[in-house]
C-alpha cells in the first residue's frame, strides 16, 4: 500500500533529540531553569473531607528563609478547571487554587515558598490547621445522590451541557443508542451480562510534575513547565489567578513522559501564584508520592456490559453502562467516560442491530482523575472484549472466529461512533496477521507444562480515535531560513513520543529535503502557532496535516520569490527541493540563494502558517494476543509472548510507532496484573510510591512482537492515523481472557493478582 | 524527610559503639531504608573505614563483614557453592543491581524486616551474628533482641557444614517485596525450614514430628508442607492475605523439599 | 562539612551538609544527567558509578563519597556514545528521562560482562525502570551494539 511511496515519511529515522537525551544533556525543566529560586511546596490534607476552620501560618512565616505562606484566604474565589481542554471545557469549573473545603487525602491546604527545601519543610510542619472533619464519600458506587456532597458550593458551574449536577455528586450523565437494545437482547440466544471494574491507575511517567515560574522583563508571568498543553496552561493559569491571558507566557522544554498526566495543570498553579504574588522566581517539583496521591490518574470505572448473540455467533446488540469515578474534581470526567462506550461498541459494528450506551460520572472524596493514555477506551474495551470472549466460550466458538464474524470492516458506518464511516480499516488484516505470527491455533489450547503450570492464550481487539473531531486544532509554521534550511514551529508537545521528529519527516517529505534541513521548535505559547496540544491521539493526524498544508503554502511563496529572481511568473517555475527552476529550462536558482534574497530587499514572506481541524476522528485499530504461563498452585502468572498488529494508517516512523506500541503494551500489562490502587478506611491511598505501586520492570514482560497492517486514511497526512493511545488497550482483556481459559474463571476486576487467580481456581469464581 | 546533623567515620569499633549509645545517632548501612524515614538524626555513624566489607573464610566458616553488599553476597563463588545457588536466589530479586550494591548485610539484618529474603536464608544456614558489645550469638537470638538495642553488628558467620539448601520466594511482580519466603536445609538427615515475609519476620521450623524421617517423597513432602503451613502464623498486608500465604507456604515448602531431594 | 572527592576525573573540595545526598551534590556540580524519579530507591534514574560500581545516588550521602571516585554520564560521554547510537536507531530513548541511569548501568554491565545474554541484560538492568519504551527496544539496541562489536572483532 504505502510501501516506497514516500522518501522520508514511513522511514525509521532517528528521533531528532535522541542522542542528546541518551547522553544525558540538560533538557528538562529542572535542568534548564535556575536553581536559586524559591522552592514551592504544598501542605496536604490528612482528611478525605474536611472544612478548614482555622489556619495559623504565623509561626511558619517566621522560619528563616520562608518567603510566603498562602492559604485559601489568599487566592481568587473564581472557580476553574485544571483540565487541559478546548474552551469551553466540558470539565466543570469546580476548583480553587486553595479551598476552605478539602476533598481528598492529599488535597492542597496551604502553599509555602522559601529559599531552601529545608526551610520550606520546616515551615510546612509549623502551619497549624484546625479541621472540621466531615464524612467523606469514598465508594463511588454510593456517590450519586448521596446526601454527602463533594461540591455543595454555589459557585460551582458546568460550562457545557454534560448532565452535571453538583447537588447530586454528578459530574456528567448521558444516554445514547440506536435501535431497541432490550428487545434485541431478549431475542438473542445467548447474552453475557457482567460488571467490570478498573482502578485509578497512575501514568507513572518518569519525570514527575514540575514547573518553574518567573516574571519576565515585560512584567509577564513566564512559565516553564513539563506540560503537553502550553496554550491551555495559559488559559487555566489566567483563570486561576484571575489575570488577563496576555500576562502569561508558557513554554515547555523536553518532557520526561506524560501519557496524559500532563494534560492537566497539576503543578503549575502553585509556583505561578507564588511568583505572581511575590514577583520572585519559583519552582515546584512534585515528589513521586505527590504524583501518586495528588496527580491525575485514570478514571476508576465500573462497566456493566450486556452482549447478545445468536447461536451462530452473530453479535446483535451491545448495552454498556459505565459508572466513572472522577474523584474530588471533574477534570476530564465528562469526556473520558464517553470513550468507554464509543470506542468499544463500534468494534462490533459488523452485524450490530442495536446498542445503548449510558453513563454517570460521580464525584467522590478521592484523588481527582484525569487523562491517561486510552482515556476511557481502555476501561470500556477491557469490559466489552472480556464479555465477547466469554460469549465465544459459551457458544463454543473460537474467540478469533467470533471476532472475524462481527468486527467492523472498511466502509461500514459505525453507528456507535457518531455514525462515522470506517473509511480506512485494516482490522481484519490485523487479526489475520496476528493470528499467524502469534501461532494462535497452537497457543490457544491449554497445555500442561508440568509442575502445576499451564500455558494458554487470549485475544483482544481495540480502537481509539485520531484527535477530537470538530474540536482539536493543529497548526504549524514553516519558514525558509539562511542557506536554505527550514524552521518548523509547532504548538504540539513532544513528550518523548517523537512528534518533533515525525512532523519534521512530513515537512522534509513535502519540501523535498533531508531531515537535517528541518529545525523544529515548540512548544511556546508566545512563539508557536496555536495548537490544542498533544493529547487525544491528535498530533500526527491533526498537526501533521497542518504541517502538510503549511509546507504547500510555503512552496508557493518560495516559488513566487524565485520567479522574481528568474524573471518569470510563479506558474513558470517548479519547486525542486534544493532549487527552484524554470519549467522552460532557462535557468534555476538555489534554495540558498532564495533564502539570501529573502533577507535583502524582499517583500514576499518565505514563511507560512497553516491550521487544521478535522470533522472526523478516524480510528486506528489493533489486535493483541497474549500467551501466558500460569502456575495453578500459586496463581502466579507470566506473560511470555505478546503479539500485536496495529493499523495506524501509514506509520510515519515505523521505529517510533513500534516502540510506542511496545511501551503501551507493557503499560497495559502493568494495569492488567500489577498496578493496584487501594485505600485505607480514611481514604488514604496505600500505593503512594514506586515501592508500593509496582509498574512492570523488564523482567515482567515476555517477548513482544509488533507488526503493522496499514490502511490508508485519506484525511490524514500521508495516510496516517494515530498510534499513541490505542496501544494500551489490548493487554487487560487479552490477559484476562487467557487466565479465564486456563482456569475457567473470569476475573472482572483489575489488577488480576496471583492471589485472585488462586482463589479463582480454588473456589471457582473471582 | 530525613535530616542529619553530623556525619562521622569512626576509626575504631569502640568509637562507633560509644557514638551509637546516643539515641538519635544512627549507624549507616546502605541508607536505603533510613532515607525514607521522617526523622532528625543527630550523627550518622559510617563504618566504611573499619574494614567490614570483606568476605573471609577459614576451614569451618565464612566470616562476612557487616558492610558487605548484598550484591557481593549474590556474586560470591564460595557462598554460591556452599548454598547450591541459594544465596543468589535470596538476593537477586531485590529491586536491582544498584540497590544491591548499596544495601549492606548489616543493614539488612539490623532492620530484622519481615520481608527480608536474607534473614530467611541466613536463619536456615545457622548463621551467627557478632555484635561489638554483646558478642556472638545465633542469628535467631539476635532477631529476637529488642529494637532498642544499641550495639554494632560487625560480622556474620556462616558455618561451612551446610548439607543441601534451597531458597524459594513468591512475589507478585519480579523485584517486589516477597509475599512469602522459604529456605530449606537438609543436613545429616535433619531438616530446617524457615518461612519469612509472613509478613512478620522469618520463623524457623524443624521436623518435630519426624514427617521426613523416611526421606523426601511426594507424600512426605506434602505432609511436611501441610504441617509447616498449619504451624506457621501468617498475617495480611497489601500484598497478600494470611490465607493466601498459607497456601503458598504449602506449595513452596513442598516444592523446595522435592528440589532438595533431587539435588542430593 | 568539607569533603574531597573526584568527580568525573576532576579532584574536588566542597562544603556540604551532613545530609546532602550524592544526587543533589552532583547536580549542584552541573551533572544534570543524574535524575530523581522516586524517593524510594526503586527507579534507577539516579545511577552513578562510585569507584566504578553502579549505585543509587539518591541513597548515598555525599559525605560517604568522600575520598572516592564518582562518575556520572557527563564523564563517560565517549563510552556511552559507543552504544547509545544503537538505542537511538531503535527509537527506544523515547522521553529520555530514564536514559542516563539506564546508560550508566549498561556501561557497568558491559564492563562487568562484555558479552551478556539477553537474560543477563534483563537481570542486570531490572532496577532501571522505563515507562515509555516497554524495554524491548532498549534490548534490541544493546543486542545490535554487541553484534556490531562482534562483527568488528571477527
Amino acid at each position: 500500500m504505502s510501501e516506497n511511496r514516500f522518501r522520508v515519511v514511513n522511514q525509521p529515522v532517528r528521533k531528532k533529540d535522541a542522542m542528546q537525551l541518551l547522553l544525558g544533556k540538560p533538557a528538562y525543566v529542572d535542568d534548564v531553569t535556575p536553581h536559586d529560586c524559591l522552592v514551592v511546596k504544598v501542605l496536604r490534607s490528612p482528611h478525605a473531607h474536611a472544612l478548614i476552620e482555622e489556619i495559623n501560618t504565623d509561626i511558619a512565616l517566621k522560619v528563616p528563609g520562608v518567603a510566603c505562606v498562602f492559604t485559601w484566604k489568599d487566592v481568587p474565589q473564581k472557580r476553574f478547571t485544571m483540565a487541559g481542554q478546548t474552551y469551553p471545557e466540558p470539565s466543570p469549573y469546580d476548583r480553587l487554587i486553595l479551598d476552605q473545603r478539602v476533598r481528598f487525602v492529599g488535597d492542597a491546604v496551604a502553599i509555602v515558598a522559601g529559599e531552601s527545601e529545608k526551610a520550606v519543610d520546616k515551615a510546612l510542619k509549623l502551619i497549624k490547621v484546625k479541621y472540621q472533619v466531615l464524612k467523606p464519600v469514598l465508594d463511588f458506587r454510593t456517590a450519586k445522590d448521596n446526601k454527602i456532597l463533594v461540591h455543595p458550593e454555589d459557585n460551582w458551574r458546568a460550562l457545557c451541557p454534560v448532565g452535571a449536577d453538583n447537588q447530586r455528586n454528578l459530574c456528567a450523565s448521558d444516554t445514547c443508542g440506536d435501535g431497541d437494545v432490550d428487545a434485541v437482547l431478549a431475542d438473542c440466544d445467548e447474552v453475557v451480562d457482567h460488571v467490570y471494574h478498573t482502578k485509578a491507575c497512575q501514568q507513572a511517567m518518569m519525570e514527575t510534575f514540575r514547573t518553574y515560574t518567573e516574571m519576565d522583563p515585560y512584567g509577564r508571568l513566564h512559565i516553564v513547565s513539563s506540560t503537553q498543553i502550553v496554550f491551555h496552561v495559559r488559559r487555566i493559569i489566567a483563570n486561576a489567578l484571575d489575570i488577563p491571558k496576555s500576562k502569561i507566557h508558557v513554554e515547555k522544554p523536553r518532557i520526561g513522559g506524560g501519557f496524559g498526566a500532563k494534560q492537566t495543570v497539576v503543578a503549575e498553579v502553585y509556583p505561578a501564584l507564588v511568583t505572581w504574588k511575590t514577583g520572585r522566581p519559583a519552582k515546584m517539583i512534585y515528589t513521586r508520592e505527590e504524583c501518586q496521591i495528588a496527580g491525575s490518574p485514570r478514571h476508576e470505572m465500573q462497566v456493566h456490559v450486556r452482549v447478545g448473540a445468536n447461536r451462530d455467533g452473530v453479535i446483535r446488540a451491545i448495552d454498556v453502562y459505565t459508572l466513572s469515578n472522577t474523584g474530588a474534581f471533574g477534570e476530564h470526567g465528562p469526556t473520558t467516560v464517553g470513550l468507554s462506550g464509543h470506542k468499544s461498541i463500534p468494534l462490533y459494528t459488523g452485524n450490530l442491530e442495536a446498542f445503548r450506551f449510558a453513563y454517570d460520572v460521580v464525584y467522590t472524596n478521592v484523588q481527582a482523575a484525569g487523562a491517561y493514555r486510552g482515556y476511557g477506551a481502555t476501561q470500556g474495551i477491557f469490559a466489552v472484549e472480556s464479555a465477547v470472549s466469554e460469549l465465544a466460550g459459551r457458544l463454543g466458538i473460537d474467540p478469533v472466529a467470533i471476532r472475524e464474524k462481527n468486527m467492523v470492516r472498511e466502509g461500514q458506518i459505525m453507528q456507535a461512533y457518531y455514525n462515522e464511516p470506517a473509511n480506512a480499516c485494516a482490522l481484519d488484516r490485523c487479526m489475520a496477521r496476528c493470528k499467524e505470527i502469534f501461532g494462535w491455533d497452537e497457543k490457544y489450547p491449554v497445555r500442561d507444562m508440568g509442575n502445576g503450570k499451564v500455558r494458554t492464550a487470549g485475544v483482544a481487539m481495540a480502537m481509539q480515535g485520531s484527535g477530537i473531531s470538530g474540536v482539536d486544532v493543529g497548526s504549524a509554521t514553516i519558514k525558509l531560513s539562511d542557506e536554505g534550511f527550514y524552521n518548523l514551529m509547532i504548538g504540539a508537545a513532544d513528550m518523548g513520543t517523537g512528534c518533533d521528529t515525525i512532523l519534521a519527516q512530513m515537512a522534509a517529505e513535502c519540501l523535498d529535503c533531508g531531515m537535517e534541513d528541518i529545525a523544529v521548535f515548540g512548544a511556546d505559547s508566545d512563539a508557536s502557532p496555536y495548537d490544542s496540544g498533544s493529547y487525544a491521539s491528535s498530533t500526527t493526524y491533526v498537526t501533521g496535516k497542518a504541517v502538510e498544508k503549511a509546507c504547500t503554502e510555503l512552496r508557493a511563496n518560495i516559488c513566487a520569490l524565485a520567479a522574481d529572481m528568474l524573471s518569470c511568473r510563479p506558474d513558470e517555475v517548479e519547486f525542486a527541493g534544493r532549487t527552484v527552476r524554470r519549467l522552460d529550462g532557462a535557468g534555476e536558482v538555489s534554495l540558498a540563494d532564495i533564502a539570501t534574497k529573502s533577507m535583502c530587499g524582499n517583500t514576499t514572506a518565505v514563511e507560512a502558517t497553516a491550521t487544521h481541524s478535522s470533522p472526523v476522528s478516524p480510528p486506528p485499530f489493533m489486535v493483541g494476543m497474549a500467551e501466558i504461563e500460569l502456575d495453578t498452585e500459586t496463581g502466579q502468572m507470566d506473560v511470555i509472548d505478546y503479539a500485536a498488529v496495529v493499523d495506524c494508517g501509514t506509520p510515519v516512523n515505523p521505529n517510533l510507532a513500534r516502540v510506542q506500541t511496545e511501551g503501551g503494551i507493557v503499560q497495559g500489562i502493568g494495569m492488567a496484573l500489577y498496578e493496584d490502587v487501594t485505600y485505607e478506611p480514611t481514604g488514604r491511598i496505600m500505593e503512594n510510591s514506586f515501592m508500593q505501586y509496582k509498574i512492570p520492570t523488564r523482567l515482567d514482560m515476555g517477548k513482544l512482537r509488533v507488526e503493522f497492517e496499514s490502511s490508508y486514511e485519506q484525511t490524514g497526512p500521508f495516510g496516517a492515523k494515530s498510534i499513541g493511545e490505542i496501544v494500551i488497550n489490548t493487554p487487560s482483556p487479552a490477559i484476562a481472557h487467557a487466565i479465564a481459559h486456563a482456569t475457567g474463571v473470569w476475573h472482572r476486576e483489575l489488577p488480576i493478582t496471583p492471589e485472585k487467580v488462586l482463589w479463582g481456581i480454588k473456589h471457582g469464581q473471582a | 524527610m530525613l535530616t542529619i546533623g553530623q556525619y562521622t567515620r569512626p576509626e575504631s569499633l569502640d568509637e562507633a559503639y560509644a557514638l551509637c549509645q546516643k539515641k538519635n545517632n544512627v549507624v549507616l548501612g546502605g541508607m536505603l531504608w533510613l532515607k525514607m524515614q521522617h526523622r532528625n538524626v543527630g550523627t550518622v555513624i559510617d563504618l566504611c573505614d573499619l574494614g567490614l566489607d570483606k568476605i573471609e573464610e577459614d576451614e569451618t566458616a565464612y566470616r562476612i563483614g557487616a558492610m558487605v553488599s548484598l550484591r557481593a553476597l549474590e556474586q560470591h563463588a564460595g557462598l554460591a557453592a556452599l548454598t547450591g545457588g541459594a544465596m543468589a536466589h535470596a538476593t537477586q530479586h531485590i529491586v536491582g543491581v544498584q540497590f544491591r550494591n548499596c544495601a549492606t548485610l548489616g543493614g539488612s539484618l539490623w532492620g530484622r524486616f519481615g520481608f527480608s529474603d536474607v534473614l530467611t536464608l541466613l536463619l536456615a544456614l545457622d548463621a551467627r551474628v557478632h555484635l561489638h558489645h554483646a558478642g556472638e550469638m545465633p542469628l535467631a537470638d539476635f532477631a529476637a533482641l529488642p529494637r532498642t538495642t544499641r550495639d554494632i553488628l560487625t560480622h556474620v558467620t556462616i558455618p561451612k557444614a551446610q548439607g543441601r539448601v534451597v531458597y524459594l520466594s513468591q512475589r507478585n511482580i519480579s523485584t517486589d517485596f516477597p509475599v512469602l519466603t522459604c529456605a530449606l536445609r537438609a543436613r545429616d538427615g535433619q531438616y530446617t525450614c524457615v518461612i519469612g515475609a509472613r509478613p512478620m519476620p522469618a520463623a524457623v521450623f524443624a521436623d518435630e514430628s519426624g514427617l521426613l524421617a523416611q526421606g523426601i517423597t511426594e507424600d512426605s513432602a506434602r505432609a511436611f508442607a501441610d504441617d509447616i503451613a498449619a504451624r506457621a502464623v501468617f498475617g495480611s498486608n497489601m500484598r497478600a492475605s494470611a490465607d493466601y500465604r498459607r497456601e503458598i507456604c504449602r506449595v513452596l515448602v513442598r516444592r523446595g523439599l522435592l528440589a532438595l531431594s533431587k539435588e542430593g | 562539612m568539607e569533603i574531597k572527592l573526584t568527580l568525573n576525573g576532576r579532584p574536588l573540595i566542597a562544603s556540604i551538609d551532613a545530609d546532602t545526598l550524592l544526587i543533589d551534590f552532583v547536580r549542584s556540580h552541573g551533572c544534570y544527567s543524574v535524575k530523581r524519579g522516586c524517593e524510594t530507591a526503586n527507579c534507577g534514574l539516579c545511577t552513578v558509578l562510585l569507584d566504578g560500581t553502579p549505585v543509587l545516588s539518591c541513597s548515598v550521602l555525599a559525605a560517604r563519597a568522600a575520598g572516592h571516585h564518582v562518575q556520572t554520564l557527563e564523564g563517560l560521554q565517549e563510552e556511552a556514545a559507543d552504544f547509545a547510537g544503537f538505542i537511538a536507531d531503535q527509537g527506544a530513548e523515547q522521553c529520555g528521562f530514564c536514559n542516563p541511569g539506564f546508560v550508566m548501568n549498561t556501561i557497568a554491565l558491559l564492563r562487568e560482562n562484555p558479552d551478556p545474554t539477553d537474560d543477563e541484560i534483563r537481570a542486570y538492568l531490572a532496577g532501571n525502570l522505563c515507562r515509555c519504551s516497554g524495554y524491548e527496544g532498549q534490548l534490541r539496541g544493546i543486542r545490535a551494539y554487541l553484534d556490531s562489536r562482534k562483527g568488528a572483532e571477527a
